[in-house]
């Protein structure tokens, strides 16, 4: 026996292990193998799948394009908001999800201190649209990835910062050519967190985009609005969902977060 | 060994605690033959389950009614996946035919009916007069998904009327679609009348004539072999609660089928 455990902890390790394993067994256990054809082939799988994964694929982009610099302000600026700014970001990880549909309704919303505006001047409406379920990924998923990469770019040596810029680089140049490919396996992992975080997104979705086939309707509430109508469709759309959450991280894993 | 000893303290602390948590469930009601009742409802029935509950535990000294309310494909899901229920009332017949055998426990008792209005926020910013102005492609529109009998009679109403909304949301229950036209994110929902005598200043209603409306029946029956069960089912149908849900809107309980 290792030094380090002992048969207590191996135990109370064990349930935890079991609590997390047992649903996902029961699930698979549930699923209706030999005609999972036929209830993959239900309308709301395919629409819902497709939509999740064009949302999820901009939520992303959208992730990378304003994720990074931020999490480099953060890990650098010296300035005394910065530690507020900080905590500020992480608040969607610890909000309930309706709450933040609810936040940003009020936000974006026709009624809404900015959706008021931008219906009225320019005829945009942004609730119960696509856009509106990529915000609302991108709210909940960015904090994820911010505090991953932040992490990361807090723990290089500021010395390469200053050789490059020593070397002639400019503050633009050091942070593309040096600070982003040092950090990539935080990149990575942050990635993968904001992704799940973005695929398995109900609350804010449903308050602040509601649920329309094909339109606003995600996985997740596909599963939802399934389950009472075709549980067994619910329960296909739940595997595959698993299945490749189960492949992204474990290629993940293998590549980058070992 | 000590970790072990500590292992099994911490057990120990954690059965005292769910031992404490019990006991303070148990300890709700005054009297020793202190009895609580399930009832799982349709969100429809959300307004009118307290005060007719109140007066069934004025009849009942020493029950505690506990409600939950939620879609009625949620609310019939919960009791056959073993929620504890003693009570099941649904805003549609349709709703409860999912419901298992095993939890069928007395006659079904239809206890009032339903109509659909339309709601707007206060100021009407679509300008909806009638049920035509639905189909107008420049609104925004919203019902209940189909599962839950909003929408169903939603759906019904649409093809009988031949209209075709552009519905920018399937809404999961009709506090939900209520909830769209409170904030303003809507021109219009379809909900219950009910649900727009409610909420009387945060919605304005714009009526559907009778003869082009759809008529929800109110089921609900006892789903545990609890002999109040069966007692607050037959409540439903008292001239007190009928009086309490005929104020709210409802129609009065219709014939026997």
């Amino acid at each position: 026996m290792a030094p380090s455990s002992s048969w207590s902890l191996r135990v109370a390790a064990g349930i935890g292990l079991t609590f997390i394993l047992l649903p996902l067994a029961a699930l698979l256990l549930r699923v209706d193998w030999p005609d999972l054809g036929t209830h993959l082939a239900a309308p709301v799988v395919g629409q819902s799948l497709r939509l999740s994964a064009v949302t999820t694929s901009a939520t992303m982009v959208l992730v990378w394009l304003l994720g990074t610099p931020l999490a480099w302000q953060l890990a650098r600026s010296d300035h005394r908001l910065t530690a507020w700014a900080r905590a500020l970001v992480t608040v969607p990880l610890v909000l309930p999800p309706v709450v933040g549909g609810v936040a940003l309704l009020m936000a974006w919303g026709r009624r809404g201190v900015l959706g008021g505006p931008l219906e009225a001047w320019f005829g945009i409406t942004v609730p119960f649209t696509t856009v509106a379920v990529v915000m609302a990924e991108l709210f909940v998923a960015l904090p994820f990835y911010v505090v991953a990469v932040e992490g990361s770019m807090r723990g290089l040596d500021r010395r390469y910062d200053q050789v490059a810029a020593t070397l002639g680089a400019g503050p633009l140049r050091t942070f593309f050519t040096v600070v982003v490919p040092m950090v990539l396996p935080g990149i990575a992992a942050g990635s993968a967190l904001a992704w799940a975080r973005a695929l398995g997104e109900f609350g804010a979705t449903i308050t602040f985009a509601g649920s329309f086939p094909g339109r606003t309707q995600t996985a997740p509430l596909g599963v939802y609005a399934a389950l009472e109508q075709d549980p067994q469709a619910a329960i296909a759309l739940s595997v595959v969902m698993l299945a490749v959450s189960v492949v992204v991280l474990g290629v993940l894993r293998t590549r980058w977060l070992r | 060994m000590r970790a072990a000893r500590r292992a099994a303290a911490l057990g120990a602390a954690a059965l005292l605690l769910l031992g404490a948590c019990a006991a303070g469930q148990d300890s709700s009601g005054a009297p020793a033959e202190a009895l609580t009742l399930t009832v799982v409802a349709a969100a429809s029935l959300t307004d009118v389950f307290e005060p007719i509950a109140d007066g069934f535990e004025g009849d009942h000294p020493g029950v505690t009614v506990e409600m939950s309310f939620a879609a009625s494909s949620t609310v019939v899901q919960q009791v056959n996946q073993g929620a504890g229920a003693d009570v099941l009332a649904l805003a549609g017949e349709g709703s409860l035919e999912p419901l298992a055998d095993e939890h069928r426990h007395g006659e079904v008792t239809l206890f009032a009916t339903n109509q659909l209005e339309i709601a707007v926020p206060v100021d009407n910013p679509g300008g909806v007069s009638g049920l035509d102005d639905l189909s107008d492609p420049g609104l925004t529109v919203v019902a209940c998904a189909e599962q839950v009998p909003c929408g169903s009679a939603a759906a019904e109403l649409f093809a009988q009327e031949g209209l075709t909304p552009q519905i920018a949301s399937y809404e999961p229950d009709v506090r939900a679609t209520l909830t769209k036209v409170e904030l303003g994110e809507v021109d219009a929902g379809l909900v219950y009348r009910t649900d727009v005598a409610a909420a009387p200043d945060r919605v304005a209603g714009v009526p559907i004539p009778a003869e082009r409306n759809v008529v929800n029946r109110y089921p609900a029956l006892a789903v545990s072999d609890q002999e109040l069960a069966q007692d607050f089912v037959d409540h439903l149908v008292s001239e007190a609660a009928q009086t309490i849900l005929t104020d709210a809107g409802f129609g009065a309980a219709p014939a026997a089928s």
